[in-house]
This record gives structure tokens, C-alpha cells and sequence, in this order.
């Protein structure tokens, strides 16, 4: 008996649901956005949302995370082929070759056209949207959460030993270490390296000193791009970091050994550390009591011309497949994102940069940069716009950038590890990397990225 | 004259199993099937399209030397975890069943870690591992540099044998267990009277009378370190230091779902059940010989 009132309230429930889903009058278009932030970062993008859905009532973004960039982008493959893909999904920054190549998108630039908002490109600083954008300069999807890398360095851990300022090329980041080593410093810098790395370590290195990463400028002129990263100044820098590690100048600090590198700063027991800007709120919040630091922009090698850091992080694309009331929501809701109010916002709570020009000096306007514990955070935009990117400093459009990246992190461990050299582990770097580009390029027969 | 129902034996026994089957197909024949078909083509993650490559994908992960490596690394585990968790299960196993003050306890103990999750085990030891932080810094204090499961291979191996095993040893605790006291307790005591110790009647009545069991767990014990792995890999090495952790299950797995290359995953996966049915049948016709069914 039981059994069957439950049955018959199931039932009412599903009719009322049908019911709801129905389109009725006024009744606003719900659209999906999936996103792969999670914890606080995932919070705030669910305010962001509800202030979107608050703003206006045509449109209801319904906001879910899926925890991490790499299972967002598998779930919204599978979603895609099973056809119940989501309006809207943040890709991180080394998908994009993928998401190109997919034929499952609508590019960004005429939706917005389509649904007639007006969009000023040239205003998105030009290190992000080259980045996400074609080799012609279209803009397929629309950047998101943005970052660069920087060092993060301890001020009174350099005050010990004589020195008020960032150490602007290796050259001095090599006697730095050496002068906190014998000043009794047991960890003058501190590095990880697995897969997460090959950012700061690899691509950025590359992109600030102008060397490529891979042939076809880095990937952006053909599928047939192969990896050179065994014949650059890379070699040199990785030559160096190792010889610093053996003098004991540089701890490898990761989650797997019990502290990671941002907590071995903020910890005070590392005093060099090469981040994201993106944990620049995480080391305010988390720091020693009374622990005096700053950020400054990537160290260069002596007489190298600085070029502009990549950016990294991820952008929005808006998948195929979807009906014209759900584009329109979309192109209300990536307008919204573009506002720099939402770029303040978004900000403010996060250690993310803005993205526009706008937006930045909107920041600046309202004294954002200012505040004690925002204040380093504009090194980012400085290390971002450094120069007008080259061929090479617009990004690195690779295929299967994320097993490239897992290879680099492989071979730095068994360089650390005394198992190969420098140079040996390298060239395994690019003969390993080069056969995924392989495989890449014959999976897309006679596709080209556009 | 008698009246019976009579139903065709035949009819009745498909029904019976036609449920079952449906539910094998589904989840196991058809997405085998799939991943046969898959390993035969180059799959585009997003669905644009393949291209039929025949054996091309086996024959490019055959050639290479990480695979090898992969292959390697997950004999070890399989190996070294399988004999560890057994024989540790084994002996906690026969002392229980000797009655020993507080056995009653241990018997529902001992069964636990079973029952935790792979990643939340792997999360804990992580922290009584980690060179700097946990249990094991102690080690590290006495003699510095000496475990380093972050750039050692063989450490971090060590590391995910010792998460995998502490988990199997519960699972052989139950079935070692209730092997040892099927045996009648008539046999242990009359050779007991005739004066043989305890270790004499553990080798010549408890083991000839339990390898049944030992046999069925051997065999459940590799296949499962090449599958059930996969959670405390991730957790605590994720394949590092430089491949040395890198097991079959969870190359697969980061291939595939990492790096969106469906089609080379799936050759692996094909690879590897042919593995462990290559293993399992290695154990039925040459360890099964030496087993006896009471």
C-alpha cells in the first residue's frame, strides 16, 4: 500500500517537474555553465552567477562545478557525444588546441556579433587574447579567469643579506641563493617538479626570453609543430636549477612530501618560490605572522631582452548544438563577465587579474592596487604587457599539451634524481613529446587549426 | 497417475539467467567490445570522426619503452603487494584462530581497512609517509636524504605497496579466517595429544586443509592490484617519480582521460585483460595442480 502511494507521488512529482520545465510566459531561458574550479574559487563563481541571474530575469545560468580543468573538459566530451553537452564550459589554457580542432563550439566572436553586443577586442590585453585567439586574431572563445607567474620572494630573508630588491636575472638569483645559504638559510628557494610545473618553469621561462617551445611558432602555424626545447636557453636555465639543487640552494617542496612549495613561503621556510599571481591571496592569508614579502616579475638571464610572461588560466567557450534562446542567454552572461564591475569583483576575491584594459584601469581607478593586501598584484599586468608578443610569446598551441606537460615533469624527476643528464633527459623530453604531437596530428587528418 | 507441472528445463533456464546476462552484456561485452573497436582506430575526443589504423595502436605502444617500464612496475607491485598481504593476513589469520586473549576484538578489527576507500587510505598515508612531515620523518631526521619517495623510484614504489597491501590484508583476514575454522577442531586436538607444536600442526594439517582459499585469494589478489591500484596511485604518486610509479591501470587512465587519447588507452586496456587472463589461467593449470579440495 505504501509502495503504491509513493508510486503515485512519484508520479505527481514528475508531472509537476514536467510541468515546471514546461516553457511557460516570463518564465526565464536556463542555460548551463560548467566550470572547473573548485572550493573558495568555486564559490565565488557561484556568486557571480547568482549576481548575473539577480541582474536580469530572461536568462537563469545554472552554474555547476565539476571539480577540477581536466575532469571538466572529459565530462564535457562525454556530455558532447551523448548530445547533452552544457551551454557554456571554462577550458583551461593548454585545451584550447583541442577545443579548435573539435568542430563542437560556436566561435565567441559571432555570437556576441549575432546577438548584437559590441565587443572591443583590441581592449583585452593583447598576451591574453593572443593566446586564446586564432593566428588570424579571432577570438573563438572569451578569456576567463586569468594569471601569470611570478616570484615571490622574502623580504627579510634578503635583507639579511644586504639586498632591498628582487634579484632581476639568474645571474643574481644564483648568488642570492648562495648569500641566504651561508647566512644560515636552510631553504633559500624552493621548487616542485611534476606536470604542474612545465609552466612557470618551462613555458614562461621560454616566453619571457623569446625562445621557442616548439617549431611552427610554438605550434600556432600547423599541426606538424615538434618540440625544441632540448636546444634553447632552456637547457641552460635546467643546468642551472639542478646545479643549485645539488649545492643545496633549492629544496623540491610538494603535496606528496607534506608541504607544498606555497606553504614552504608563506611558512617562512623557503624564501624564493615561482608562482602563479593567482596564489597571491592564499600567501597573504596563510603567511607567518609579521613576514615582510613581494612579488616581482620573473628573473631573466643577463643581456636578455624581456618579452611579455603567457598568460594562464582558462577562457570560455560556448559549445554547438544549442537553441538560439540559450545563445542568447550566453551572450548575456559572457557580456556580463566582460563588464569590468564583474572583473573588479571577480578580482577582489580571487587572485586572478583582470583581463581587459578597461577592467585594469577600472581597478586601478577605484584604488584596488592600492590596499595592503592587493598591493603586487599589477606586477602581474606589468610582467603581462612587458612587450608586445612575438611570434613566439602569443602562447603554446599544442596538441595533448597536458601529456606533454605530465613527459616534462617525468624527465625533470629523473634529471633531479641523478638518472640522467641535462641534455639526455631533454632530448627524451622531446622525442617523447614530439610522438604525442604525432599522434595528435594523424587523430586530425587533414584538419588545420584555424 | 500422477500430476506434476513440468516446465521445459531449457525455457526456465534462460529466463533464470536472461537478467544476469542483460546486465553482463551491458556492463561488461558491449563496452569491451567498444574498447576493441576503439583500439582498432584513431577515436577524435570529441566524436568529429576515426580512422580505421588496424594494428597501429598496439603496435606503437608495444615499441615503447615506457610502456615496457609500465608493465614492469606493475608486476613488481602486483608481485611484492600480493605475497605481503597474504602473508601478513595469513599469520594475523592463524593467531586469531588460536584463541589468544583479545581475539574476539582483532576479529572485527583486523577486517576494517577493507572497508576504507582507496583514495582516503592513499590521503593517509601520504601524511604518515611524506619524508618531512609524517611518521617517517623520524627516519629522515637520523639519517637525512635516506627516504625520498618524491625523486627515489623505489621509495615511492614501497609507498604504494605498503597503502595497497594494509588494505588487502583485511580483505585475506576474512576469508583466511573462516578457512581456519572450518577446519575441525577434532583434527587440531588429537595432534595436539600426539604431541605436535603448534607450527608442526599449522604445516601439516591447517595449510594442506586451507589452500583452497589461498589459492582463490592469490588469484583475486593480482587481479585486483592491477585494478584496484589506480585510486592510491593517484593519490600519492600520480605515476612519479619519473614513471617508476606509473602501474598499467594507471597509464591508462591518464592517457586516455588526461591526454584524450581514447584510442591508445584502449588498446592498453585490451593489453591488459589479456594480461591477467594470460595470469589467471597460468595460476589455474600450473598452481591449481597443487591444491586440495577437502
Amino acid at each position: 500500500m505504501t509502495m503504491i502511494k509513493r508510486g503515485f507521488a512519484a508520479l505527481a512529482a514528475g508531472a509537476l517537474s514536467t510541468a515546471l520545465a514546461m516553457p511557460a510566459f516570463a518564465e526565464p531561458v536556463k542555460f548551463d555553465f560548467w566550470f572547473g574550479l573548485s572550493g573558495d574559487l568555486a564559490r565565488v563563481v557561484d556568486t557571480m552567477c547568482k549576481n548575473f541571474n539577480a541582474l536580469q530575469s530572461d536568462y537563469e545560468v545554472v552554474c555547476t562545478s565539476q571539480g577540477n580543468y581536466d575532469a571538466t573538459l572529459q565530462n564535457t566530451i562525454a556530455a558532447f557525444r551523448a548530445g547533452k553537452q552544457p551551454t557554456v564550459v571554462q577550458v583551461y589554457d593548454v585545451g584550447t588546441a583541442t577545443m579548435m580542432l573539435s568542430g563542437a563550439y560556436k566561435p565567441a566572436d559571432k555570437l556576441m556579433e549575432e546577438n548584437g553586443y559590441k565587443i572591443d577586442y583590441a581592449d583585452y590585453f593583447p598576451g591574453i587574447a593572443r593566446y586564446y585567439a586564432t593566428s588570424k586574431g579571432e577570438m573563438l572563445s572569451f578569456p576567463f579567469n586569468s594569471s601569470t607567474a611570478l616570484m615571490y620572494w622574502n623580504k627579510d630573508a634578503f635583507a639579511k643579506i644586504g639586498k632591498t630588491e628582487a634579484p632581476k636575472t639568474w645571474e643574481d638569483v644564483g648568488a642570492d641563493l648562495q648569500a641566504m645559504k651561508d647566512a644560515g638559510y636552510e631553504c633559500p628557494m624552493a621548487i616542485n617538479i611534476s606536470a604542474n610545473e612545465s609552466w612557470q618553469l618551462m613555458e614562461q621561462f621560454s616566453a619571457i626570453h623569446n625562445q621557442p617551445v616548439a617549431t611552427k611558432n610554438n605550434g600556432y602555424d600547423g599541426l606538424d609543430a615538434r618540440l625544441e626545447v632540448n636546444k634553447t636557453k632552456f637547457v641552460q636555465y635546467v643546468t642551472d636549477l639542478k646545479k643549485w639543487y645539488d649545492a643545496g640552494l633549492i629544496k623540491i617542496k610538494s603535496k606528496d612530501l607534506g608541504q607544498d612549495m606555497v606553504q614552504a613561503f608563506a611558512s617562512g621556510t623557503c624564501q624564493v618560490i615561482l608562482t602563479s599571481v593567482g596564489d597571491h591571496g592564499t600567501v597573504g592569508r596563510t603567511q607567518k605572522e609579521g613576514m615582510n614579502w613581494d612579488v616581482a616579475e620573473l628573473p631573466v638571464y643577463a643581456g636578455t631582452e624581456r618579452k611579455n610572461s603567457l598568460v594562464g588560466g582558462a577562457s570560455l567557450w560556448v559549445l554547438s548544438g544549442k537553441s538560439d534562446a540559450e545563445y542568447k542567454g550566453a551572450a548575456a552572461f559572457l557580456n556580463f563577465i566582460h563588464d569590468p564591475k564583474t572583473a573588479l569583483f571577480w578580482s577582489t576575491n580571487t587572485g586572478y587579474i583582470p583581463v581587459t584594459k578597461s577592467g585594469f584601469d577600472y581597478m586601478k581607478g577605484q584604488g584596488f592596487y592600492d590596499k595592503a593586501p592587493y598591493k603586487g598584484r599589477e606586477t602581474a599586468i606589468a610582467s603581462l604587457t612587458a612587450s608586445e608578443p612575438t611570434e613566439i610569446t602569443r602562447g603554446v598551441r599544442l596538441g595533448n599539451f597536458t601529456q606533454i606537460r605530465a613527459e616534462f615533469g617525468t624527465q625533470m624527476q629523473a634529471i633531479f634524481a641523478n638518472k640522467v643528464s641535462v641534455q639526455e633527459g631533454l632530448d627524451t623530453l622531446v622525442k617523447n613529446g614530439d610522438a604525442i604531437l604525432d599522434r595528435f596530428q594523424q587523430t586530425y587528418p587533414g584538419k588545420t587549426l584555424p | 497417475m500422477e500430476k506434476r507441472v513440468t516446465f521445459s528445463s531449457w525455457t526456465i533456464g534462460i529466463l533464470f539467467a536472461v537478467p544476469q546476462l542483460l546486465l553482463i552484456f551491458t556492463f561488461f561485452y558491449w563496452p569491451a567490445g567498444q574498447a576493441v573497436y576503439w583500439s582498432l582506430t584513431l577515436q577524435q575526443p570529441w566524436g568529429g570522426g576515426n580512422i580505421w589504423v588496424g594494428l597501429d595502436n598496439f603496435r606503437s605502444i608495444l615499441v615503447n619503452a615506457d610502456y615496457w617500464n609500465s608493465i614492469t612496475a606493475s608486476l613488481v607491485f602486483a608481485g611484492i603487494s600480493t605475497g605481503l598481504a597474504m602473508f601478513i593476513a595469513l599469520v594475523l589469520a592463524a593467531l586469531t584462530d588460536r584463541q589468544l586473549a583479545g581475539s574476539r576484538l582483532y576479529r572485527v578489527v583486523l577486517i576494517w581497512p577493507y572497508g576504507i576507500a582507496a583514495p582516503a587510505l592513499a590521503l593517509a598515508f601520504r601524511f604518515i609517509l611524506a619524508p618531512e612531515a609524517g611518521f617517517l620523518s623520524v627516519v629522515n631526521r637520523m639519517w637525512p636524504g635516506i627516504w625520498d619517495p618524491g625523486l627515489d623510484g623505489a621509495d615511492a614504489m614501497a609507498s604504494i605497496i605498503v597503502a595497497f597491501s594494509w588494505k588487502y590484508v583485511g580483505y585475506n583476514f576474512i576469508f583466511f579466517l573462516a578457512a581456519f575454522q572450518a577446519i575441525p577442531r577434532s583434527l587440531i586436538e588429537a595432534a595436539a595429544m600426539d604431541g605436535s607444536g603448534v607450527i608442526r600442526r599449522f604445516w601439516d594439517i591447517q595449510f594442506p586443509l586451507i589452500t583452497p582459499t589461498i589459492f582463490f585469494l592469490l588469484v583475486i589478489n593480482i587481479t585486483e592490484s592491477f585494478q584496484d591500484s589506480f585510486g592510491i596511485v593517484d593519490i600519492m604518486t600520480s605515476g612519479g617519480p619519473a614513471n617508476a610509479t606509473n602501474l598499467m591501470v594507471y597509464k591508462i587512465y591518464s592517457d586516455g582521460f588526461k591526454g584524450l587519447d581514447y584510442s591508445g588507452a584502449a588498446a592498453q586496456s585490451i593489453i591488459l585483460m589479456l594480461l591477467i587472463i594470460l595470469l589467471t589461467i597460468f595460476q589455474f593449470r600450473f598452481i591449481e595442480r597443487r591444491v586440495h579440495y577437502g
